[in-house]
């Protein structure tokens, strides 16, 4: 019987020796859905979209992926899955339609590469060298094997990581379009603008365990200020002068910097700046950002994503 | 495309998929990797055929080197150099004292030392061949300079016939070798670089077969080592004018054969180290000794008797027996039932292991 869920997991549990990788993990995954899992490095990401790929057997929980298990359909599920792992390296003497059409042959069913090179844009670099082609090129190649056998279900492990904003962007439109045509994605990024922009929903893991889901508006209006207000001064501010600007959640101070979540700006700003000038400081710098889910994982850890 | 419309996937849709055919795209491009890297090329063909042209020509036909013997002491030395003069294979050279030739001795510089004196003394090492070879030479020319005569007439008939000769040993020696240090490095190696770089890890994550992507592994060895054995016989052929005594076919259907066993003991070095470092340590560790004990640069019974039956139970012993016999002695396969016996159990034995312990990710 086929569930009305792509991809559903229970108390996924996953032990390497004394570090619980994976902690208890329940997820749900609708058809046609952007999913994204969120989080730092060593959160668990991998092994998770790795368990549910399965490539990895967790110690405890249950998977069902299109309604079935890794265990009695492993062979069904692989015809109709698209998989691009972390840092994965195509044979660099190969070229990149020997690669798509070697991929190709492994599934029953699929577009022709020649389809899946324009897909991608990668016409161009039909026989050029794997070993040639840019990092962002490489990225295209992975998701455009992990698309030759027209899966139903698109997973992703950090799929622009170490790329240039230009290709980031690129890649980010072929993996729309391929939700688009009715395909599940899951995807795991430590970027918070990805999963902002690609991401239908988001899992923010930590330490193995998902701390917080929802839609990225919903997350970010979990916060209790929408506004982040960054400020320097000289000499720099106390924390007694932060705590009485009106609204302010969540101060931070880093390297002279401090950060804080305000409710209205309105009100923030000229409070600021009066107890700034009581207090005989010179303002060095000043800023605002609309709260994201970076801030999201920063109130809900009080770590910075990027610090691991 | 739909739920539905995969679910809906039949077997129909076989004929279309037919031309990308998973084990013979894996064979193609295994095929291309190899021939698109330079070093393995030099590996593969330059490096035996280099080996066989260095050795062929040392031990080409040329009379035997003279072996240098040392003369010490006063009386009767001229008797004693005019004696070794007389004698091809004898070069002298004196020395002031026996102290000074015993130096020499040591150090490997000549044979045997001559002490002038009645008795005429020899001093040499009974367990170096050239020794015990210059002190018969020596006593012979000596005698026969002091009038010694033979008493029974003899003529020397000399054997100078292709197929005896030190590079027809040599080169199915270094065909069997090649065979085997291509399948071993060019298999271990490959596999060890694709889990490394993960695209082992993402081929399983594929529908693919993984018994297609080891047997792709064999099959492209095939056809391979097809070219390899080709260009090593003919070399030695064209150039040596070493035969092909057997049958084409059975030396043919050997080389496949050894080709099999030797595709199995590289899988099996590939199937569970996770770096180059390592794979390159087990890789010298199976070769090593083979290079040594297995008969390609001289004859394995040189080895003492105990360690016999270890080295004959040793695939490119079996290789290199099966090998000279159908391209010297002109056998057929039919007469070579223990090594390729051996072959096959080492081929089928290695295969199993390899799949068994396999680590895919």
């Amino acid at each position: 019987m086929e569930s009305s869920l792509a991809i559903e997991c229970r108390g996924l549990v996953k032990r390497y020796g004394a570090v619980t990788a994976v902690d208890g993990l329940d997820l749900s995954v609708a058809p046609a859905e952007c999913f994204g899992l969120l989080g730092p490095n060593g959160a668990g990401k991998t092994t998770t979209i790795e368990i549910l790929e399965g490539l990895i057997r967790p110690d405890a929980g249950d998977v069902t992926v299109l309604g079935r298990r890794w265990g009695t359909h492993e062979r069904e599920l692989r015809e109709r899955l698209g998989v691009s792992l972390q840092e994965s390296r195509f044979p660099e003497k190969l070229t990149v339609f020997e690669m798509l059409r070697l991929f190709r042959s492994f599934y029953r069913d699929g577009r022709d590469p020649e389809e899946a090179l324009r897909d991608l844009s990668l016409e161009e670099k039909r026989d050029a060298r794997v070993g040639k082609l840019s990092g962002g090129q490489r990225q295209r190649l992975a998701v455009a094997c992990a698309l030759t056998g027209n899966p139903s279900i698109l997973f992703l492990d950090e799929p622009t990581t170490g790329l240039d904003p230009q290709s980031r962007h690129q890649l980010w439109e072929h993996i729309l379009a391929f939700r688009d045509r009715g395909g599940t994605v899951l995807l795991t990024t430590h970027y918070m603008e990805e999963a902002e922009r690609l991401c239908d929903r988001v899992a923010i893991v930590d330490h193995g365990r998902i701390i917080a889901l929802g839609t990225p508006a919903e997350l970010i209006g979990r916060l209790h200020a929408p506004h982040i207000l960054e400020f320097s001064s000289n000499p720099p501010a106390s924390a007694d002068l932060v705590a009485k600007i009106p609204g302010a959640h969540d101060p931070r101070q880093r390297d002279g910097l401090w950060s804080v979540s305000v409710e209205s700006l309105v009100e923030a700003i000229p409070a600021l700046l009066s107890a700034l000038a009581a207090a005989g400081a010179r303002l060095d710098s000043l800023s605002t950002h609309r709260a994201m889910l970076e801030d999201v994982f920063l109130a809900l850890t009080g770590r910075e994503l990027r610090d691991e | 495309m739909s739920r539905e419309a995969a679910k809906a996937r039949a077997p129909r849709r076989r004929e279309e998929s037919g031309r990308f055919h998973p084990l013979t795209e894996l064979v193609r491009v295994r095929i291309l990797e190899f021939v698109r890297e330079p070093e393995i090329i030099f590996w593969v063909f330059v490096f035996p055929i280099g080996m066989a042209l260095a050795l062929g020509f040392a031990f080409r036909d040329k009379p035997p080197e003279p072996v240098s013997v040392g003369i010490t002491g006063q009386a009767r030395t001229e008797v004693v150099r005019q004696a070794l003069a007389r004698s091809p294979l004898l070069k002298g050279r004196l020395f002031a004292s026996v102290e000074e030739g015993r130096v020499a001795l040591r150090t490997g510089k000549i044979a045997l030392l001559i002490e002038n004196g009645a008795p005429l003394v020899y001093w040499y090492d009974p367990t170096r061949p050239d020794s015990r070879l210059a002190r018969f030479e020596v006593n012979e020319a000596v005698q026969q300079a002091a009038g010694r005569g033979d008493l029974v007439a003899v003529r020397d008939q000399l054997v100078r016939e292709k197929g005896s000769r030190y590079i027809d040993f040599l080169l199915p020696g270094l065909l069997g070798l090649n065979l085997l240090s291509t399948s071993v490095w060019g298999i271990g190696y490959a596999i060890v670089n694709a889990r490394i770089k993960k695209t082992l890890k993402l081929m399983t994550a594929t529908p693919m077969r993984r018994s297609d992507y080891l047997l792709a592994h064999v099959f492209s060895r095939f056809v391979l080592l097809a070219v390899e054995a080709a260009v090593i016989i003919g070399f030695g052929a064209l150039v040596f004018q070493v035969p092909v005594r057997g049958s084409a076919a059975g030396l043919v259907l050997l080389c496949l054969f050894c080709g099999l066993s030797f595709a199995g003991l590289g899988l099996l070095c590939g199937s569970r180290v996770r770096t180059l470092e390592g794979v390159n340590g087990l890789i010298n560790l199976i070769l090593v000794p083979m290079w040594l004990f297995s008969g390609v640069f001289f004859s394995p019974e040189r080895f003492p008797k105990m360690l016999q039956p270890a080295i004959q139970a040793l695939p490119l012993t079996a290789a290199n027996e099966a090998l000279r016999a159908v391209m010297l002695e002109g056998k057929s396969l039919a007469a070579l039932p223990s090594q390729l016996a051996i072959l096959g159990v080492w081929g089928v034995a290695s295969f199993a292991v390899a799949l068994k312990i396999f680590r895919w990710q």
